[in-house]
């Protein structure tokens, strides 16, 4: 079932948790929303499955008008951080929970409700399991059930509130392989929300980036990742080095010394250089690079992170280099960014960013991303 | 204090951090002891003093027996009564939010504070032939106070706080999300109450029932007043009790209160048992 969000907004008592946001979502797609807490995920999350009610705009399945349906109508699977297991039934109970609170015209028959959750528990790995009550479970174990009775209404959509949020970090890598094992053998239309970018970059077709109520950028985890298309979301997923600069005459300046990064089609005036660690390039000399003190030098598994202090104001910034480098020995080291977006500050870090009625951000053809 | 095994199948828990456990066992048995066995083995001891025969004759006194039916009969009617509308009264302490919230709550616990003389007295004023809604009820034929149903109405105002206090802080922590599942599923609003949020109060609700039928079998202050106390109709077994001993008739006093005593204390278990089996069954247990 695809869904399409049109122009959804939603106010709590006048504090707009959404903006005016727009999402198409294809049928069998697995959609992150990723983003810090308070970014609207969660909020667009609920409006989907009509826990909320949007302020304005529209929800579509399909064709079909979904924001007039009830919740009960809507027939969304719906998995909450803490399960939200009933704790008086037995886990088979919980898991047939949803099909037998069918009106009876279209209730199966209990036999016929007690085999389809079995088959579920089976496909969540918990056969045999179906007696236990939800207490004598592991914290895994609880949401694979809470996700089997989520699959049991045969759900159009289903939806994961931060899924793996409370449990321990091993057992969450394993329920996200497993869980995209489910998605890919079941095809359903999945969104999940999660405020773990690892989490979203593996799992997902398609990662929404959320901040403040809008989305930022949507793509694939390499879109999104290598080409950030603003200042947000390029220091909110992966590690980022900034630096402010000056554009002029189409060149990048630090100070009085041009960085040799061309910068064509920004606007001359201040603006600001991200980049990542690892992707520099080291400099012997330096006509035309970003030169910086050392100040700090921590090991990090396999490579080294190098703080440096550039130019007379002292910014600091971070590179990474391979523990082996005999770089990290030096005093005073020079490089380049290998890969590189610059956002014009007028637009970029400024409060009044996410303020903007206009619907989007900097203008992709400001934001130069060099490779 | 070691953790000792006495015996096969149960044993003492096993004493945590904070010592003490000897002292404080020891304390409770003689303070118990002293605060409520001996005291009640006391009308054991006295009733058991009487012979068979004659306990057996004031067991089966006409007007015991119409006592001890009307004590416990609108005891387990009145707990009845504050178990359905205190669970209301609890949902909308609660659920909702509105002006003079904290006021209702706040009255709930009168009863508790209340004389129960005053509470007794108050209410035949309101329910009598000619007060306030004992003159609206007179036209159609109910007559309130001074019958059995006014015995029932006493009883009802000095229960209502057990149930009330024991069920709503469980409401409180029920999941909003439980409910938001419910509904995602499927399930209406009666299904989610009834299969959803009822079996998890189950065990508090069976609390409060205990809590309020053990409170109105003793109760004795606000029931003389709007009772009427005629024998054979609207005489409660305390109050018979306090006629037989005014009357200097300690034996039947005792054998009255040996019999409530035995009836209160099985209803009691009866009713721990069945808190036991439902906070099992609700997933409560270890």
């Amino acid at each position: 079932m695809d869904v399409s969000i049109r122009k959804v907004r939603k106010e709590f008592d006048r504090f707009a948790a959404l903006h005016e946001v727009s999402l198409d979502i294809a049928s069998g797609e697995l959609i992150a929303l990723l983003g810090p807490s308070g970014s609207g995920k969660t909020t667009l999350l609920r409006l989907i499955a009509g826990l909320e009610s949007p302020s304005a705009g529209a929800i579509f399945f399909g064709e079909e008008d979904a924001s007039r349906k009830s919740v009960q109508e809507r027939n969304v699977g719906f998995v909450f951080q803490h399960y939200a297991l009933f704790r008086h039934m037995t886990v088979a109970q919980n898991v047939g929970f949803g099909l037998k609170v069918r009106p009876a015209a279209t209730r199966p028959p209990k036999a016929e409700i007690r085999r389809r959750a079995d088959e579920l528990l089976e496909l969540v790995q918990l056969s045999g399991l179906g007696g236990r009550y939800p207490h004598q479970l592991s914290g895994g174990q609880r949401q694979r059930v809470a996700l089997a009775r989520a699959l049991a209404i045969e759900p159009r959509v289903l939806l994961l509130d931060e899924p793996f949020g409370a449990l321990d970090a091993q057992v969450r890598r394993e329920l996200r392989r497993w869980l995209r094992g489910i998605h890919d053998a079941t095809g359903h239309t999945t969104v999940f929300v999660t405020h773990d970018q690892e989490e979203a970059l593996e799992l997902a077709d398609r990662v929404v980036v959320m901040s403040q109520g809008r989305i930022e950028q949507i793509g694939t985890a390499d879109e999104i990742y290598d080409s950030p298309n603003s200042p947000f979301v390029f220091g909110f997923i992966g590690d980022s080095s900034r630096l402010p600069v000056r554009v002029a005459n189409g060149q990048l300046w630090l100070q009085d010394r041009t960085i040799g990064l061309a910068a064509r089609g920004i606007p001359d005036g201040d603006a600001t250089l991200y980049f990542r660690p690892h992707q520099i390039e080291l400099l012997d000399g330096c006509g035309g690079c970003i030169a910086g003190t050392v100040v700090a030098s921590r090991r990090v598994a396999a490579s080294r992170r190098v703080e440096l202090e550039v130019g007379g104001e002292r910014h600091r910034v971070e590179i990474e280099l391979p523990a082996g480098d005999p770089a990290a020995g030096k005093s005073r080291i020079a490089f380049r960014p290998k890969r590189w977006a610059v956002f014009p500050d007028r637009l970029a870090g400024q409060p009044g960013l996410a303020e903007r009625n206009v619907p989007g951000r900097p203008e992709p053809e400001l934001a130069l991303t060099g490779v | 204090m070691a953790a000792a095994l006495t015996g096969a199948g149960w044993r003492f828990r096993r004493p945590s951090v904070i010592p003490g456990f000897g002292l404080t066992l020891g304390f409770t048995l003689v303070y118990l002891s002293l605060i409520v066995l001996i005291p009640l083995s006391g009308i054991v001891w006295r009733s058991a003093s009487l012979g068979t025969a004659q306990f057996w004759a004031i067991a089966t006194d006409e007007r015991t027996v119409k006592a001890l039916k009307i004590s416990f009969g609108a005891s387990l009617l009145a707990a009845t009564v504050n178990v359905l509308f205190g669970t209301v009264v609890a949902w909308v302490l609660v659920r909702y939010r509105f002006p003079g919230r904290r006021l209702v709550d706040a009255v709930v616990d009168l009863p508790f504070a209340l004389p129960t003389a005053v509470a007794g007295i108050a209410l035949t004023a309101i329910y009598a032939p000619n007060g306030w809604i004992g003159s609206l009820l007179a036209p159609y034929g109910i007559k309130v106070a001074f019958t059995p149903l006014g015995i029932v109405i006493a009883l009802i105002f000095i229960g209502l706080p057990f149930v009330v206090r024991t069920v709503q802080p469980v409401m409180e922590e029920i999941d909003k999300e439980v409910e938001e599942v419910a509904a995602t599923l499927g399930a209406h609003r009666f299904q989610t109450i009834a299969r959803v949020i009822l079996p998890g109060l189950a065990p508090a609700i069976l609390t409060g029932y205990a809590l309020a039928f053990a409170r109105a079998v003793g109760e004795y202050g606000s029931v003389i007043f709007i009772a009427g106390n005629i024998p054979y109709v609207s005489e409660i077994a305390p109050l018979l009790i306090v006629i037989r001993l005014e009357e200097y008739d300690y034996a039947a006093a005792t054998g009255i209160a040996a019999i409530m005593l035995a009836i209160s204390f099985a209803m009691l278990f009866v009713i721990n048992l069945l808190q036991a089996w439902s906070r099992r069954r609700y997933g409560y247990g270890g």
